[in-house]
């Protein structure tokens, strides 16, 4: 839309209304991750409305929801892996083009086909690629550094393993090592803890939490509503739209839950619609 | 135009005939097509066309062997070859979807694959068998390939004077429809849910080599007379022509048979006209129609393209169409909306300092974009606007649409003060957006989820 | 059959000999390009495998046909003469190969159709076009000459060496690429999205691979033919999936397939001029698949069986020394638990058998492979005792038995009766780190040495 004087008129006159602090209380200058008025839309039918989060430094932050409230496609449209329709996302306080090297990204387990003729520790280097650059091979310092980012996740004696032969939880391991080869400062987790053993999951958190201690922001879309409380200190509500974000103590409410799983809006899902067939009107 | 229909006056009972046979082997293809189609096994009937060649090489083995070993006399064999090439035909094409299926659930290997490493193994072993035997047999590749839809109404059945073609496509046609009419309810259902058909008593893979055996003859029946080529664009494209222009499966099946009988019309005329006038005019003069076959694939094919582009409800000019309208609609609702806005503000409509105001807004929002010209031509024609250049006033059903309109605008923005978490001055922006698709039921709906309130979240009152 | 006996026989080992051999400079070169195409249609075509877009390739080839029809035309037209140089009728190839790729990416991007469709549909448009304007070229004067049906079924022996110097460089050049670009290219089909987060132009490096993908498929049409060019991408390297889990090691080894199978199919081609190249090659590609299908020793069929009738006869030994033991234990005294001492009593045939429901026949093949790997040794009737590396087995079997079902017993709330059915199952895949693990965690309830059945032992009763 044009920016027109009127428009400028009318926003301006408005009186301040806060409807929570965003960002106000953060000391750090800059922020891993800001959102603002994010809109993300699947052919023109918005999946996402209006997101506005600012993320604090050095925590463990869960975003929680409902399934189809537009968990991953929140981290996604972060990752520029789908289109916003509106708003901005910075990392660090620059576009993420710029800042892809700080980031580390664990997808769903699901997303790749397991089957695929590489071991594990192919997968881990394949976290330092864009590092090693194009045309060289791999080299022995990557290799070990590939081990040690399994070692880390308990998984160093299966390095060599194929990954079809592999449990889901370490598989899960193995994707998490991945993105720890390459050393970011905000990571991005989808689902680490879907279809997880026990033992992979306190692994899995272990990690999370020396992740903390060394400064490292990590943001993991999550599904386990009981361990909300014990994992993170951070929690953002979804449905559609962002319903709450803040500390686990203040946001994580019995009120804010029904809000998150009380159903979609359903002005939302009838007004999405139309977006998306615009000759119904 | 003259020049462009002299072939066509020497047309003859044998290019009506030819129209004939190449509309009902593409109406018998495109039924099994369909269901190719919606199963998502389109390359499948491909496959089965291209291994249909050893089929057909292998009953001519065995037929030839049958002779010799004085099984059967010569002239059996000759009133029985097309049957048993018909049936050689639909066992290898069963076999090679069998072939598939195992190979993708024994050896791990993905489906289509374990398609192609099928069907381009058996085709080139079909293929070396007829090149070894070539000289015995009348059937060589290049035939079956091409097929001689031009020489096929010469051979007729019996003295009767209809072409055998007809004959045996015309039968083919039938018991595909006879089976389809039959059998409509267990395939759709197979078609689009094959668990779910299987437990109410419809095995999926019956249905499934049931449809590869009857595919495989179709092929086969319509091969003789058309060659390979029209049969893997008949089998495929007429259906998905017919999928883009409805959502109903009877209507889909009938619209398929009436494109592939187009495409057979359209193709053979353009093979007459077309290519001595596209020939002529590159400077290529000895060149008088171009293969029949040929043409109907790509007549079928310009039919698709056509839907594709020219389809009413899922065609892309439609598409693009309505979301130009949407983006006038929306340019036409901000010129609207922005007067309003100038009228509510104004303390008495003669003041002339928002005047000037407007007048800028409105100067700078029409020369900045063409769809806002275009729209206030639009609301000008339609008397929701009077006056001209930067001097537009609103009418009286202009101001109505546009109080609508800044309702919507502030209604939006204080939903989303009660629902979202979002810094304030980032409603006005959403609202912007939103307010072109809030109608009427919306408009209730939000009146009531808030409670009829009187003013927005800025404090501005919200229109009635 | 009267067919095959048109080759004479002498003039059969002359030919045959003349291209093993590689008497003929001809020959030579075309085996070398040909096979220099199959290397690198193995390579290219491990990832397009990957990809799971195999068939694209076919639909490039067809869609070639109108595109070399009309370079043909227009070449011809403009400098008569001109029409049946290869490169100029591969460009023409090119242009309406991509074309076709470009339309099914359309058409799957517009329209509600569906991938398989789409080629279907476009492989139906441009072939049927392709036919047209061939009839068109043929019709022309210089049309009949042209040779360009070579295209369709391939014919790797005639062609000169010129063309196929040409073949063989692009190759080449193909194969050093895919090489270069190995590791973006197999993180591109792993896992495509987290190439994109990472930063890769996923939309360039699939197009990188179409394009090395459409080059080898067209360099192929005149040695393969457009009908069979596709299984030169296809088959090699599903062949080499069933040898190994490692993609380097996958990729060189579609990679041999490949140019073996151009090697052979050139050869026997030469020997037999009658066969169509290209239905040979793919023929010689098939048997390698076949033998990789079988064979393969991480994914065919052959080792796969094996190993699960070793794991079955493993369960079978262990079974049957468990039982052994098992109908010992209750007139063994307190300390002769011993390997020795178990071998001192002797196993009644009938008794045994009847300690778990075995078929007569597996009892007596169970038996009998025992008594052949020196586990039971046959008395003079019909018993038996245990030998020293039996008893040992035995005791090692059942102490992982007991300990599984103490395991089920302790750490969850099976019935005890049912304990017995889930240490079965379990107790022949538990390795010794697992069983470490087990005896470390019920160490405060277990002596050393085989702890006694937590269920009665009676008779298959409980089985």
């Amino acid at each position: 839309m044009n920016e027109s004087p009127v428009i400028d008129h009318e926003a301006m006159q408005e009186p301040q209304i806060r409807l929570v602090a965003v960002g106000a209380t953060e000391s750090e200058p800059v922020s891993p991750l800001l959102i603002e008025d994010v809109t993300v839309a699947y052919h023109h039918r918005p999946v996402l409305w209006n997101i506005d989060y600012q993320a604090p430094s050095g925590k463990l932050i869960a975003i929680v929801g409902p399934n189809g409230s537009g968990k991953t496609t929140l981290i996604k449209a972060t990752l520029d892996l789908v289109p916003r329709a509106a708003g901005q996302v910075l990392i660090f306080g620059e576009p993420y083009r710029q800042q892809r090297h700080r980031v580390g990204y664990v997808p769903q387990r699901t997303s790749v086909d397991w089957d695929f003729p590489v071991s594990a520790l192919d997968v881990v280097a394949m976290g330092m690629y864009r590092k090693i650059g194009w045309l060289r091979p791999v080299s022995r310092k990557y290799r070990e550094a590939a081990k040690q980012a399994l070692d880390r996740v308990g998984m160093v004696d299966f390095a060599s393993r194929q990954i079809n032969q592999l449990s889901g939880g370490q598989q899960q391991r193995v994707f998490l090592a991945r993105a720890l080869a390459q050393n970011a400062d905000l990571y991005f987790m989808d689902e680490p803890f879907a279809g997880v053993d026990a033992a992979t999951e306190r692994a899995i958190v272990d990690i999370l939490r020396q992740l903390r201690e060394s400064g490292k922001t990590v943001i993991v879309v999550h599904h386990d509503l009981q361990t909300v409380h014990e994992y993170f200190d951070e929690v953002v509500l979804l449905n559609m739209r962002l319903i709450a974000a803040g500390p686990t103590a203040e946001v994580f409410t019995p009120d804010n839950l029904r809000k998150t799983y009380g159903g979609k809006l359903a002005l939302l899902d009838q007004l999405g619609e139309k977006m998306a067939q615009p000759r119904s009107r | 135009m003259k020049s462009v229909l002299t072939p066509l006056q020497s047309w003859a009972s044998l290019d009506t005939w030819i129209i004939v046979i190449g509309a009902l082997a593409a109406m018998a293809c495109a039924l099994p097509g369909c269901f190719l189609l919606l199963r998502r096994q389109s390359l499948m009937g491909d496959a089965i066309s291209h291994t249909s060649l050893l089929g057909i090489v292998a009953a001519f083995f065995v037929s030839h062997w049958l002779v010799e070993t004085n099984v059967i006399s010569p002239a059996t064999e000759l009133s029985v070859r097309h049957v048993a090439m018909c049936l050689g035909a639909v066992i290898v094409g069963v076999l090679s979807a069998w072939m598939t299926e195992s190979l993708q659930k024994f050896g791990n290997v993905e489906s289509s694959a374990a398609l192609g490493v099928v069907f381009t193994s058996l085709f080139a072993l079909g293929l070396l068998l007829i090149r070894a035997v070539a000289d015995d047999v009348h059937i060589d590749p290049d035939c079956v390939l091409y097929g001689a839809i031009e020489m096929a109404p010469l051979e007729t059945f019996g003295t009767s004077g209809i072409p055998r073609a007809v004959v045996v496509n015309g039968v083919v046609l039938t018991i595909n429809l006879l089976l389809t009419v039959v059998l409509f309810k267990e395939l759709r259902l197979s078609a689009f849910d094959p668990a779910l058909a299987t437990t109410q008593g419809i095995p999926a893979h019956v249905m499934h080599y049931g449809l590869m055996g009857v595919t495989a003859m179709t092929l086969v029946a319509a091969f003789e007379s058309v060659g390979s080529i029209l049969v893997i664009a008949m089998l495929i494209i007429p259906p998905a022509t017919a999928y883009l222009l409805t959502d109903r499966l009877p209507r889909m099946i009938g619209l398929s048979l009436l494109i592939g009988a187009l495409s057979s019309v359209i193709g053979h005329v353009s093979a007459l006209t077309l290519p001595p006038l596209i020939a002529r005019s590159v400077g290529i003069p000895d060149v008088h129609d171009a293969s029949t076959a040929g043409m109907m694939a790509a007549a079928a094919g310009f039919l698709f393209v056509t839907a594709m582009l020219l389809g009413p409800k899922y065609g892309l000019v439609s598409r693009i169409w309505h979301r130009l309208l949407l983006k006038l609609r929306i340019a036409g609702e901000d010129v609207l909306g922005g007067l309003y806005r100038f009228e509510e503000s104004a303390p008495a409509p003669a003041d002339l300092s928002l005047a000037t105001e407007r007048a800028a807004w409105l100067r700078s929002l029409t020369t900045q974009s063409w769809l806002a010209r275009l729209a206030t031509w639009v609301l000008l024609r339609r008397r929701w606007l009077i006056g001209s250049g930067s001097e537009v006033r609103l009418t009286d059903t202009g101001r109505e649409a546009a109080r609508t309109l800044v309702r919507s605008h502030r209604l939006w923005e204080s939903f989303l003060a009660k629902h979202f978490v979002l810094g304030t001055g980032r409603f006005h922006e959403s609202a912007e957006q939103v307010e072109h698709f809030l109608d009427r039921d919306l408009l209730a709906e939000l009146d009531q989820d808030l409670d009829r309130p009187g003013v927005d979240p800025h404090g501005r009152a919200i229109p009635n | 059959m009267s067919a095959f006996s048109l080759l004479a026989a002498d003039s059969l080992w002359e030919l045959f000999s003349r291209a093993i051999s590689l008497r003929d400079y001809n020959t030579r070169v075309v085996l070398g390009g040909t096979t220099m195409l199959g290397i690198s249609g193995g390579l290219v075509g491990t990832f397009l495998v990957l990809r799971k877009r195999a068939l694209a390739a076919d639909v490039v080839s067809h869609a070639a046909l109108p595109g070399i029809a009309v370079a043909f035309l227009l070449a011809e037209r403009l400098v008569p003469g001109s029409g049946r140089s290869t490169s100029v009728l591969l460009c023409g190839a090119f242009v309406t190969g991509l074309l076709g790729m470009a339309m099914t990416l359309a058409i799957r991007r517009w329209t509600r159709i569906k991938e398989d469709a789409a080629l279907a549909i476009v492989l139906g448009l441009f072939f049927g076009l392709g036919m047209a304007l061939f009839t068109v070229v043929q019709r022309t004067k210089t049309g009949n000459a042209a040779g360009l049906s070579h295209f369709i079924f391939g014919k790797a022996a005639s062609m000169v060496a010129a063309d196929v110097w040409l073949i063989g460089v692009v190759s080449v050049v193909i194969a050093l690429l895919c090489c270069g670009v190995f590791k973006e290219l197999s993180l591109l089909c792993f896992d495509e999205e987290f190439a994109a987060a990472r930063g890769y132009r996923t939309v360039l490096l699939d197009w990188l691979l179409t394009l090395m993908a459409v080059t080898v498929t067209l360099i192929g049409l005149q040695s393969v033919g457009l009908l069979l060019v596709v299984a030169l991408l296809l088959i090699p390297p599903t062949a080499a999936r069933f040898w190994t889990n490692d993609l380097k090691v996958m990729s060189w080894l579609a990679a041999a397939i490949g140019g073996v199978s151009c090697a052979g199919g050139v050869v026997l081609s030469a020997a037999f001029p009658r066969l169509a190249a290209g239905a040979v090659i793919v023929l010689t590609g098939a048997g390698l698949f076949i033998v990789s299908l079988v064979f393969g020793k991480e994914r065919g069929l052959w080792p796969r069986w094996q190993s699960q009738r070793q794991f079955e006869q493993r369960i079978g030994r262990s079974d049957l020394l468990r039982a052994c033991y098992e109908l010992l234990e209750p007139i063994l005294g307190p300390d002769e638990t011993t390997q020795e001492s178990l071998t001192k009593y002797e196993i009644d045939d009938l008794e045994l058998s009847a300690m778990r429901q075995w078929p007569a026949g597996r009892f007596h093949g169970l038996v009998s492979s025992a008594v052949r790997e020196s586990l039971l040794a046959a008395n003079s009737q019909s018993g038996f005792r245990l030998t020293l590396r039996g008893a040992a087995e035995a005791r090692d079997a059942v102490r992982r038995h007991r300990l599984w079902e103490i395991y089920l017993l302790t750490q969850t709330d099976l019935d005890p009766r049912l304990v017995d059915r889930g240490a079965d199952g379990i107790e022949h895949v538990l390795d010794p780190q697992q069983l470490a693990d087990l005896e470390r965690q019920l160490v405060t309830h277990l002596p050393q040495g085989i702890p006694p059945s937590p269920h009665p032992i009676a008779s298959a009763t409980i089985n």
